[in-house]
């Protein structure tokens, strides 16, 4: 315990959950708000710390290559979100549309949410990171019902089942993978320790892997948002509180991709599956037109921006389906842009939603005229996620793009299809939104703008110029990700 | 695996399975929550009997919360509920009980056939309770499927948990970790079911989900 | 001189199952009645009637065809010929090797046929609707019992009756839960195939709640006689079908003395009379069924017949 690696790792895990103990035993609003950021911020400096000091390899917990960016960028975007938060809910409490009763639990299950998803990220027994999702799970459906009206609790009850269903059928992949490794491992702890089945997957008997894997898919997908599985994700994200849309799109999404890919991992090692690829291509692919199509007929706009994250998940499937580095490299590089991306948006569309007192699109126009700098946030943040150059989501994008071109040129088609349906969705949207007449109330609205523009002036940067030490690293995580 | 020990484990986990059908057609809701009593006191003992002849004490414990959570606690605290909600009593399938129990024939007969071939170099018992927890857990998402009745919706993820402790179980030497997660996670989530349902039942007249579709925001 | 012996041990038992099966029919009455706190008829009281039955005229309808006449004779010799093929004090028996579960299932279908028939053919509605709720209740008793056969002869490796009972009193079953399910199938269908309370009600005289009592309702005299016979018959097949596949022991194999022969006949008396009594308790225990709630019933018997069948495909395969 002494070395600074697990120190760090257990402040990772330890710092969120005492937070969320603590939080949940104090009542007032605005102490809450503040020790959820000032938690936030400390776990955020513990994962840049990982980024240097990693702690040794233990059956439980594991910091490799392939999760620690995704450790810092977890934790960065639940801090901001948390900035965000603060002043979300406090003009919520304002407004009346939340009590503090109802709030008691807000905070504690954030933090609940952000302890549970740093343990998915660092598990590295499989059955600990299939506790670690359901755990997040849970709390994200709590938080979605907080509102208590009719259409948050049918959210949140939809959310609850096909999560719980998706939930149970990984774990029963989980024990079909642990009966492969076990013939070949032995029994006990280290026939579920990711590394060791990681080690000796090419001894695995591979029609058992892949009825696993058919199950994690499934699983874990619905999790993910995959179409035909994604029926709970529009609904949690337009009935939760922004925030929560914020950090279920950003961040959520991208731990039960995460869960997937390490299994994907797994099955890439032996010769003998069935290649994981061809199923999680279609998906995606299904997944990305399904979404691009839908874009066009929504009426609410965090209704739109849900869907949105479909089809950007749709698209990391796929790439990461493909795979090879170019694609998986992208794939790395989309769900990094996208989290942070699609988190910026809704900071704007959750200030935006209480500017003007609706969710609703057609009452909400000429953003740019009335809140400037909501406005202009909004349109960079649907500019980028609709893969403009120069932000980050495009380069992405005309990787995944170039690669499947190269290679199975029959399928780049429906995929720029998609993509281009979207991005014509995406735009004509925010047109509408964005310029025009202004509608609905102008008055100012107490808004935290510093995450939104730190996240977007990120993903210009990152469009623009990737530091090398990131390449490199992200080359690497491609290269093992097979 | 000695014959007698193979055959009442077999017993066991084929009762599981029966039961698992006969909670797809009752159509009465205490007669329900009866059943699924007896679905989890049949997993306990199950579990139990796994414990004695892959020498593991600690399954015990899984069969020990299996019996006094699932078999006790949870059908009284749903009777309760039921009591109290004045929630309708009849459950009415969406497609005939006889489909319903075809496709359950179906179900059960494609898990045997999924399982068995490719489990093929795992011990019988392990190969024997996998086929049977996948029917187990088809089963209940044929019912979560087959029902319009929260509640009924509710027993049949139960009985689908269940179906996972039995897969868990029959994995000889999974960790412990696993097995107390999984016990601790179905506290939780039953937790927070209870909560949906008392705030459901605040909202709508009866916990009838066809009342709820009607605020699908899909349309939107 | 042991061919004699064998076929006089043969037509032994032929004529046994024909004498017990009265018998068999008054003890199921007698107890029902002092369950109900009645006197009851006399335990021989069936024999009376079909003796009186025998001696009275018949009375055929104009409209009656030939098929009239010979369908108490058809039914009355399918059903006593597979009567006498199940084994009772005795296994492997001369005629044993056509003692086959699937010609029991056959017979008894062929005698169901006639009738069947013979209600409809005088044209009355009450024998059309009792053929109907008949060919009703029979589509689905006929598939759990082939279910059932399938199960047992999986687990025995024969359909021939002689082998699965000494398969079934032999130590290689244990304990399985597919021979549990084929009982649980096998005494719903034994009660949908002998029109017993919950799927009809024997005694009744109310043809809207009859099935079996109103296809042979025209019937009168000896005919008549005879298809009580056969109904009698029917019953006492099924005690000793259970009794000799699920509760094998006691009996005797061929080459056996005399002894054990005798000690096969008490050991078998001894098995139908738990098994009516068993019988006239559930009866008096459950109310009679709706009709149309009868498929649901036998439905839940087929359903225990398939997932038998299942459940024994998977340890066969492990």
């Amino acid at each position: 315990m002494n070395d600074p690696g697990t120190l760090l790792v257990w402040s990772v895990l330890l710092i969120p959950t005492g937070a969320a103990v603590l939080l949940a035993l104090i009542p007032a609003y605005t102490v809450t708000a503040r020790l959820n950021m000032l938690a936030s911020l400390l776990t955020l400096a513990a994962a840049v710390g990982l980024l240097w000091a990693r702690p040794p390899t233990s059956p439980y917990l594991i910091v490799d290559d392939v999760n620690v960016v995704f450790i810092v960028l977890n934790t960065l975007v639940a801090f901001t979100t948390s900035v965000f938060s603060a002043s979300y809910i406090a003009h919520e409490l304002e407004t009346g549309r939340l009590t503090p009763v109802s709030l008691r639990f807000y905070h504690a299950m954030y933090q609940g949410l952000m302890g549970a998803m740093n343990l998915a990220l660092v598990a590295n027994n499989v059955g600990l990171m299939w506790v670690a999702v359901e755990i997040a799970t849970l709390t994200t459906v709590v938080m979605v019902g907080i509102y208590r009206t009719h259409e948050a609790l049918e959210a949140a009850w939809k959310y609850f089942i096909l999560g719980s269903v998706g939930i149970a059928l990984a774990l029963f992949g989980t024990i079909i993978v642990y009966l492969g490794a076990r013939g070949v491992v032995g029994e006990g702890l280290n026939a579920m320790a990711w590394s060791e089945l990681v080690r000796h997957a090419a001894a695995f008997d591979p029609a058992l892997l892949n009825l696993a894997f058919v199950f994690l898919l499934l699983g874990y997908g619905t999790k993910v948002g995959l179409a035909p599985l994604h029926a709970w994700l529009p609904d949690a994200h337009a009935e939760g509180p922004t925030p929560i849309s914020a950090v279920l799109s950003g961040l959520l999404l991208n731990v039960a991709l995460f869960a997937l890919l390490r299994f994907r991992m797994i099955m890439a090692g032996n010769p003998g599956t069935l290649a994981p690829g061809p199923l999680m291509v279609t998906m995606g692919l299904s997944s990305l037109l399904f979404a691009a199509f839908m874009l066009y007929r929504r009426h609410d706009i965090k209704r739109l921006f849900a869907y949105s994250s479909i089809e950007h998940m749709g698209i990391i499937t796929f790439a990461f389906g493909m795979g090879g580095p170019v694609a998986n490299f992208a794939g790395l590089l989309h769900m990094t842009m996208h989290s942070l991306t699609k988190s910026a948006i809704f900071f704007a569309v959750g200030h935006v939603a209480q500017a003007k007192g609706t969710q609703r699109l057609a009452d909400i126009r000429g953003l740019t005229h009335t809140h400037p700098l909501l406005g202009w946030g909004l349109v960079v943040g649907v500019f980028a996620i609709a893969g403009m150059p120069p932000l980050g989501v495009f380069m992405s994008e005309f990787l995944v793009v170039s690669s499947t071109f190269a290679r199975q040129p029959l399928i780049a088609i429906p995929l720029v299809v998609g993509l281009l349906v979207a991005f014509a969705a995406l735009l004509l949207q925010v047109s509408r939104v964005a310029f025009g007449e202004p509608q609905g109330s102008s008055e100012p609205v107490h808004a935290s703008y510093g995450p939104m523009v730190l996240h977007l002036g990120l993903v210009l940067v990152a469009g623009v110029y990737v530091p090398a030490p990131i390449v490199s690293w992200f080359q690497h995580v491609a290269r093992l990700l097979g | 695996m000695n014959g007698l020990s193979f055959d009442i484990a077999h017993l066991l986990a084929g009762g599981l399975v029966l039961v698992s059908f006969m909670l797809l057609y009752q159509a009465r809701m205490y007669a329900l929550l009866n059943l699924f009593a007896l679905h989890a006191v049949v997993l306990s003992l199950s579990v139990a009997w796994q414990a004695l002849i892959q020498g593991a004490p600690h399954l015990y414990v899984t069969a020990a919360i299996a019996l006094g959570f699932k078999g006790l606690v949870i059908p009284l605290a749903l009777h309760r509920i039921v009591q109290r909600l004045h929630i309708h009593r009849a459950i009415e399938p969406v497609v005939g009980i006889g489909l319903t129990m075809l496709a359950g024939m179906g179900l059960v007969a494609l898990s045997i056939g999924v399982v068995l071939p490719v489990t093929a170099e795992a011990g019988s018992l392990a190969r024997e309770d996998l086929a049977f927890s996948m029917a187990v857990i088809l089963l209940g998402m044929l019912m979560m499927v087959s029902r319009h009745n929260a509640v009924s919706q509710v027993v049949g993820f139960m009985s689908l948990e269940n179906g996972l402790i039995l897969a868990a179980t029959g994995a000889n030497g999974m960790p412990l970790v696993v097995e107390i997660s999984v016990a601790f996670s179905i506290l939780i989530a039953f937790i927070v079911i209870g909560i949906f349902l008392f705030r459901i039942r605040e909202r709508f007249d009866t916990v009838d989900l066809h009342a709820l579709d009607t605020f699908r925001g899909e349309r939107r | 001189m042991a061919l004699i012996t064998d076929l006089i041990v043969q037509g032994a038992q032929m004529l046994l199952v024909l004498l017990l099966a009265p018998l068999l029919t008054g003890f199921v009455r007698k107890v029902k009645a002092r369950l109900l706190r009645h006197q009851g008829a006399p335990l021989l009281q069936p024999y009376r009637d079909l003796l009186r039955l025998s001696r009275k005229e018949i009375v055929v309808a104009d409209t009656a065809s030939w098929l009239f006449r010979v369908a108490p004779y058809l039914m009355f010799s399918a059903i006593w010929v597979a009567a006498a093929l199940v084994p009772t004090f005795a296994l492997n028996l001369v005629f044993s090797w056509s003692a086959d579960l699937i010609v029991i299932v056959a017979l008894l279908g062929a005698a169901r046929f006639f009738l069947a028939l013979a209600g409809l053919d005088v044209g009355t509605s009450f024998g059309g609707i009792g053929a109907s709720r008949e060919m009703m209740i029979a589509p689905l008793a006929e598939p759990a019992m082939l279910m059932i056969v399938f199960t047992l002869s999986l687990l025995a490796g024969s359909t021939q009756l002689s082998s699965i009972a000494a398969y079934m009193s032999g130590p290689d079953v244990g304990i399985r839960i597919s021979v549990g399910l084929s009982l649980a199938g096998l005494v719903i269908v034994a009660i949908a195939e002998n029109a017993r309370i919950p799927v009809d009600n024997p005694a009744t005289h109310l043809e809207l709640t009859m099935v079996h009592e109103a296809m042979v309702l025209e019937y009168s005299g000896r005919h008549l006689a005879m298809i009580e016979a056969a109904a009698s018959l029917k019953l006492l097949l099924y005690v000793s079908l259970i009794g000799a596949i699920f509760v094998p022991w006691g009996m005797a194999t061929a080459d056996q003395g005399i002894a054990a022969y005798l000690v096969g006949v008490a050991v078998y008396l001894g098995k139908l009379a738990v098994g009516g009594f068993v019988l006239a308790v559930f009866e008096t225990s459950v109310a009679k069924m709706r009709v149309f709630r009868v498929p649901q019933f036998l439905g839940a018997a087929l359903m225990l017949g398939l997932l038998g069948t299942l459940l024994l495909f998977v340890s066969r395969n492990l």
